[in-house]
């Protein structure tokens, strides 16, 4: 008799001290019925004598392997009996879900697809259920459901990866808000000045003081974080409408604040002069609404005046690792939607492939399916940079989040016709301001300002014949 | 600096001392003519004379109880006791006395003795020739305990020990004797005892080790790494009392998963105690069971090639319990 992972093969016994085989005689069982242990199986004929061979365990007949009136020796297999179910509370190697059992899986991602299968009874559902305390304290301080995790671990069990994984890669990491109230003081301040340190330059022999805020030390790592502290209770006036916080609202909420909490924000902006793009829009969009079935916007213009600053600036396309600075070759750039209830950030990958017309395209197509909530997971991850654009909303200055885990964030406002000098005269010109957040523990100021010069030359050089296909 | 073989570094040590000071002595069975069982004390009769290296009779508690005494008249004695496994005869003078001497005369008196002694199997030493005893001295009050593997932390501690106001007792593994080497520096790099040595540093899981066993468990985590990726980070205690709580919580709250490796038995060993402080005082960032690995929970180590072998802990026992911790 030997276990298989789901069931017992049943050999034929030595009936007699010099028996070597014996034949099959009539199957008193059939597959599919249930059998108690010591239950008849099957007669079998021998020299010597005639016997029954009873069932080694209860169960349910699986499998017949040996046909009746067939010979065969001492050992060969009769049929097979699947027990239904393992033993309850041990946990057999055989039972131990995939993903578990795969080293790949627990290195790299969550495992795919399905849930691993429970254990069965016992130990594997309390490991699935319960949380080891690291996990527990982590789940607290980030306002995780432990239960929405698939677990990499033991019995299908959520390990300190997995959920460490989880929280950060939280996908629908909206960077601003449409309207946001004044921006924070420090950073005005900040963002001042290193508006006044691109204008005016340091004075020969002044050093250059850091245009931000102090750099927040290193995040500790997780282990030493403070548990979350008690938060006063909120009271309830009479009135009020309480509302639950929906997923999506709760994982802006949880992005925003590990954003902020990460990253030192710097923003620096500064204005541009659209009069270029707006001609060349002008210019093209019949044909191009004809052709394509849509509008044409400054999006696609300022994507790519983006894409082009970031193969010039390659620091920007970058991630900040704690001991290593990590240069992205790919260019994925990710565009902030608007949702109904909240934000989402589709990503348009090597974004540097695509024309001007591509990237309206890309923009077009994700921004539909963002709506429509069809967007693949594989859509919504791996950006290296995120442009937003609230200027539609009508704003002129903001100060987006950084989404995380990249390093800068790129908004662009409201085009407005103002009033500008040009050659000592003045003129109106279409002007829009760009708003670029910077993680300051990666980039500073000043290559931050070269950057988004970069961007700003792009987009003011752009003529009636600037080729858009 | 030179590279030498633990059992160089531990008798240039006593030169060095004995030659710096002379109220450092040697005594013990066979340590001075024979020059040491194992040739750990060769040498030194021929320098510093019959009266500062002592044979004795084969009497373990007169042994430890005349350098006490000794101890207490202002000399510095380094007592050697032959095998581990002898030491029990002594241990009424270990425990009783020189552990609690300082405590019990509110000061008065100190006993500035080191007890040396050869510790471990898998030399086919059999029963009394191989045993890790060390569980019944780490809980004494009093006395300090240090177990060190690396030629160069014998040397740092011997050092540390000898100059130490109080009883030391210091374990060298007669298998690491001739066969583990490293870096030592010439005369100086005095090692603290109560401080362990991370020896890799890792993220997925910790190993608490010493001995011989930081060996073994330095082989089973490059396996590890090697096939699945699982990063390891081991730590020498060297020091088995006082244990550097430091160093053992700032791992465990690391990697929230500790394997606890030692060839004495598990049940009460140094590992449990380990395990009890873990527990105890870094819960919230575990996750995963604290777990051991031992030798095998029977009276002696077998004399039989294959069953010593299924006694000792390995790298393959180590990496077994290191795969099924870092899948928890």
């Amino acid at each position: 008799m030997s276990t298989t992972s789901r069931g017992t093969t049943v050999r034929l016994p030595q009936l007699g001290e010099s028996v070597t085989e014996g034949t099959i005689g009539a199957w008193l069982k059939q597959v599919g019925e249930r059998v108690d242990k010591y239950d008849p199986l099957v007669e079998i004929t021998t020299d010597k004598v005639n016997a029954e061979v009873p069932a080694p365990v209860s169960g349910v007949i699986l499998e017949i392997r040996a046909e009746e009136g067939n010979t065969l020796p001492v050992g060969a297999e009769l049929c097979v009996i699947d027990e239904g179910g393992t033993a309850a509370g041990t946990l057999a190697p055989a039972a131990q879900p995939p993903a578990a059992s795969e080293p790949a899986s627990r290195a790299n991602g969550h495992g795919a697809g399905t849930r691993p299968p429970r254990a069965g009874g016992g130990e594997a559902d309390v490991l699935r259920t319960r949380s080891s305390p690291a996990v527990r304290r982590i789940a607290e301080e980030h306002g995780v459901d432990i239960g929405r995790i698939q677990g990499s671990g033991l019995g299908g069990r959520v390990t300190k990866q997995d959920i460490l994984r989880y929280v950060d890669e939280q996908h629908a990491a909206p960077p601003t808000p449409p309207v946001e109230v004044a921006p924070p003081p420090a950073a005005v301040r900040a963002a001042g000045r290193a508006i006044e340190e691109i204008v005016t330059g340091p004075r020969p022999g002044e050093i250059v003081a850091r245009p931000a805020p102090q750099p927040a030390a290193p995040p500790p790592p997780v282990a030493q974080l403070p548990a979350a502290a008690a938060r006063p209770e909120v009271a309830i006036w009479e009135g009020d409408q309480v509302l639950p916080v929906g997923a999506v609202r709760r994982q802006i909420a949880e992005h925003m604040v590990r954003s902020e909490r990460t990253a030192p924000h710097v923003t620096l902006w500064m204005e541009v002069d659209m009069s270029g793009v707006v001609a060349s829009r002008a210019r093209a969009q019949e044909r191009f609404r004809q052709e394509e079935g849509f509008e044409l916007t400054y999006v696609p213009f300022v994507i790519k005046a983006t894409v082009h600053a970031l193969r010039e600036h390659p620091y920007v396309n970058a991630v900040w690792d704690e001991e290593r600075i990590i240069r992205r070759k790919a260019i994925n750039i990710g565009v902030a939607v608007a949702l109904d209830d909240g934000l989402i950030v589709p990503v348009i990958k090597h974004a540097d492939d695509k024309s001007i017309v591509g990237i309206a395209r890309a923009v077009r197509d994700l921004a539909l399916r963002a709506r429509a909530g069809r967007l693949t997971v594989d859509e919504v991850q791996g950006g290296t940079f995120t442009v937003n654009n609230p200027g539609t909303f009508g704003t002129v200055l903001s100060t987006p989040i950084i989404v995380q885990p990249q390093s800068a964030i790129l908004s662009t406002e409201a085009v407005v016709k103002r009033p500008v000098v040009v050659e000592d005269a003045i003129t109106i010109r279409p002007m829009m301001n760009l708003s670029l957040s910077i993680d300051h523990r990666i980039l500073d100021g000043l290559s931050a300002a070269r950057f988004l010069g970069t961007v700003k030359h792009w987009l003011e050089s752009v003529r009636p014949d600037t080729p858009l296909y | 600096m030179a590279t030498k073989l633990l059992i160089d570094a531990i008798r240039d040590t006593m030169f060095e001392e004995m030659r710096a000071d002379e109220r450092v002595i040697v005594m013990g069975e066979d340590v001075g003519k024979r020059g040491g069982v194992f040739r750990v004390t060769a040498g030194l009769v021929d320098e510093f004379g019959e009266n500062r290296v002592i044979d004795t009779p084969l009497a373990e508690a007169s042994i430890v109880g005349v350098a006490i005494g000794a101890a207490f008249h202002g000399l510095r004695p380094i007592a050697e006791i032959q095998f581990f496994d002898f030491i029990h005869p002594a241990m009424d003078q270990i425990l009783n006395e020189a552990a609690k001497i300082r405590y019990r005369s509110a000061g008065d008196f100190n006993c500035p003795i080191v007890i040396r002694t050869p510790y471990g199997g898998g030399v086919h030493g059999a029963l009394y020739h191989s045993q890790s005893i060390e569980a019944i001295f780490t809980r004494e009050p009093g006395l300090k305990v240090v177990a060190p593997i690396m030629p160069s932390d014998a040397h740092g501690l011997l050092k540390t020990a000898i100059h130490d106001e109080d009883p030391v007792l210091f374990l060298e593994h007669k298998k690491g004797y001739r066969l583990v080497k490293d870096e030592v520096p010439d005369n100086d790099g005095a090692i603290p005892i109560g401080k362990a040595r991370v020896v890799q540093e890792g993220s997925d899981v910790t190993i608490i080790t010493y001995g011989m066993m930081l060996l073994e468990s330095l082989a089973a985590a490059k396996k590890a790494a090697e096939k699945d990726g699982t990063s390891v980070e081991v730590i020498d205690l060297r020091t088995l009392r006082p244990l550097d709580r430091d160093a053992i919580l700032g791992s465990a709250t690391k990697t929230g998963k500790v394997l606890i490796v030692h060839e004495a038995n598990k049940i009460g060993g140094v590992g449990a105690e380990v395990a009890a402080m873990i527990a105890e005082e870094a819960f919230a960032y575990l996750d995963g069971p604290i777990m051991r690995v031992a030798g095998a929970e029977v009276p002696a180590m077998p004399y039989s090639p294959p069953l010593e072998h299924a006694y000792l802990p390995n790298q393959e026992k180590i990496g077994a319990a290191l795969d099924r911790l870092a899948a928890y």
